[in-house]
């Protein structure tokens, strides 16, 4: 039963030393531990916050990077599209230029033939004319000296000319 | 109205138990007719001569009530005696304070005081008609300074180590007590009193941390068994009950007096119920930190009184072997019931403080 008794001195001494302790490590502990502690869990806080923060925006910064290289592929490839149209263009540009100055050259060339044929056939003509006329000059220096048959000619185109 | 009835409640329960250990050490002399002086010292001349005559039989009773009591002298071994200075108050002597080696004479009597041995030691005035306080530094006491001194010491270190190592990573003791510190307040303080917690964050660290040093500086051979005595974890009890009353709300005390979902028939039960069960609460805390540090006191006793029981030095191997077993278990149990205590405050604090009070009428 003495195990059961509280002791009156054990009480006060108890009272004393355990409200001391309180007030004393209130004071002098539990505040600088508690104020350091929330210190320290607000600055792991921010940090985490700060690495998220930075996460975050690395994130964005690199789908940036994505967009643009996106930009870039998109302006490339119009590019080379286009330099392909133009090329292509002016391909058939020339060759159509080049069709069409061949056919010009063919004209001028038809033209030139063609001329150069109405020379030839002209000069051709005086020649023939010109042979006809000497050979016509000869056949008839060599009618004249015989009588009769000038007179046969004369006749026939004396004939021929009533008939025209 | 309510801080009044708050009021005279606390003082009542103060009062109660303050003067139950004084009421009590009055009666017990006057229980039989004759002279309470004679019979003490039949008693104690009793012991005596049974401690004389049989000096090689082994009491293991005796020496496991001599152990875990309260003593007036720190007896580190047989016969390594630390006397303590006993302080007595009476309304006539006033106060007086002498070293307890002067008890040590044949009759155990010093300036009309007597020291009696029973299962726990109490002085007692030779004159019956006297009426004396104790207030001695007992070894409960002495024990007590030395884990307040310790506990200054350390945590004062830890807080200063704070603000010397502000932004680095905490290092040594203030580690070790950091986790401590953070169980208490984040798994023990924080879930159970809820919003507001900081306002008793300091007493719960104190009340676990000074459990916790008591409960450990017991362990060692020749170390007072002070959380084992019902005077400080009756205190300790107190001081939380005050704590609840003081702080408790409207719905606390309606709970009481009107709990909510319980028929109007029952209430003739239900309130006598809530009723002791407010004096319950601090009563189990009391009893559960006294009841299991004292046994594990007595199994730790009882063991190595089985080596002089068998007078055998072939069993101490075997009994050490089993002795540090629980040892083990008894550091455990330092945790535990430091532990236990500080979260069934903060329950029974939280309880009386939280506002919405419809969920838990089920108790």
């Amino acid at each position: 039963m003495a195990l059961l008794t509280p002791a009156l001195g054990l009480i006060f001494w108890m009272l004393v030393v355990f409200l001391l302790l309180v007030f004393i490590l209130r004071k002098f502990a539990w505040k600088p531990i508690i104020d350091g502690l929330n210190a320290r869990e607000k600055e792991i806080q921010g940090a985490l916050d700060l690495a998220e923060q930075t996460k975050a925006e690395m994130a964005k910064m690199q789908s940036d990077n994505q967009k643009l290289i996106a930009e870039a592929n998109a302006a490339r490839d119009q590019i080379i599209r286009e330099a392909k149209e133009a090329s292509e263009r002016m391909i058939a540009e020339s060759k159509d230029k080049a069709i069409a100055e061949g056919q010009k050259m063919i004209d001028s060339a038809r033209e030139t033939i063609r001329n150069e044929q109405q020379a030839a056939i002209a000069t051709m003509k005086k020649e023939v004319a010109t042979l006809s006329l000497q050979i016509a000059e000869q056949v008839l220096r060599r009618e004249l000296s015989d009588k009769a048959s000038q007179e046969k000619l004369i006749a026939e185109l004396a004939s021929g000319a009533r008939l025209n | 109205m309510l801080t009044y009835i708050r009021r005279i409640s606390t003082y009542f329960f103060v009062a109660a138990s303050l003067s139950f250990s004084a009421v009590y050490a009055d009666d017990q002399p006057d229980h039989d007719g004759h002279s309470g002086a004679d019979k003490i010292n039949e008693t104690e001349h009793a012991i005596e001569n049974n401690l004389e005559a049989h000096e090689e039989e082994f009491n293991i009773g005796q020496m496991i009530m001599h152990h875990i009591a309260d003593s007036h002298e720190w007896e580190f071994a047989h016969g390594v005696v630390l006397p303590l200075p006993v302080i007595l108050y009476s309304q006539d002597r006033g106060l007086e304070v002498f070293s307890s080696a002067n008890f040590h004479n044949e009759h155990h009597e010093y300036n009309g005081y007597h020291l009696v041995h029973g299962d726990a030691e109490t002085i007692e005035p030779v004159d019956q008609s006297r009426t004396v306080y104790d207030f001695s530094i007992t070894k409960n006491v002495a024990s007590m300074f030395i884990s307040a001194i310790l506990l200054l010491l350390i945590f004062t270190s830890v807080a200063k180590s704070y603000s010397t190592r502000q932004g680095k990573a905490p290092k040594g003791l203030q580690s070790a007590m950091e986790v401590l510190i953070l169980f208490i307040r984040d798994e023990v303080v924080k879930p159970n009193i809820g919003p507001g917690y900081q306002k008793y964050l300091p007493y719960m660290l104190t009340l676990f941390f000074f459990i916790l040093i008591n409960n450990l500086l017991g362990l060692l051979p020749g170390a007072a068994n002070v959380t084992g005595n019902i005077a400080i974890t009756m205190t300790l009890a107190v001081i939380t009950f005050i704590i609840v009353h003081i702080n408790s709300n409207k719905h606390y005390w309606m709970h009481l007096v009107k709990p909510t979902g319980v028929p109007v028939a029952l209430l003739p039960i239900m309130i006598p119920v809530e009723i002791v069960g407010v004096f319950m609460k601090p009563f189990s805390l009391m009893i559960r930190l006294f009841a299991n540090m004292t046994a594990g006191h007595i199994i730790l006793l009882s063991l190595f009184g089985l080596i002089f029981i068998f007078k055998s030095i072939a069993i101490a191997p075997v009994i050490s072997g089993f002795a540090l077993f629980m040892n083990f278990i008894e550091i455990m149990v330092a945790f535990i019931q430091a532990f236990i205590f500080t979260l069934l405050s903060s329950m029974y604090i939280g309880s009386a403080i939280e506002d919405h009070h419809e969920a838990d009428h089920g108790h």
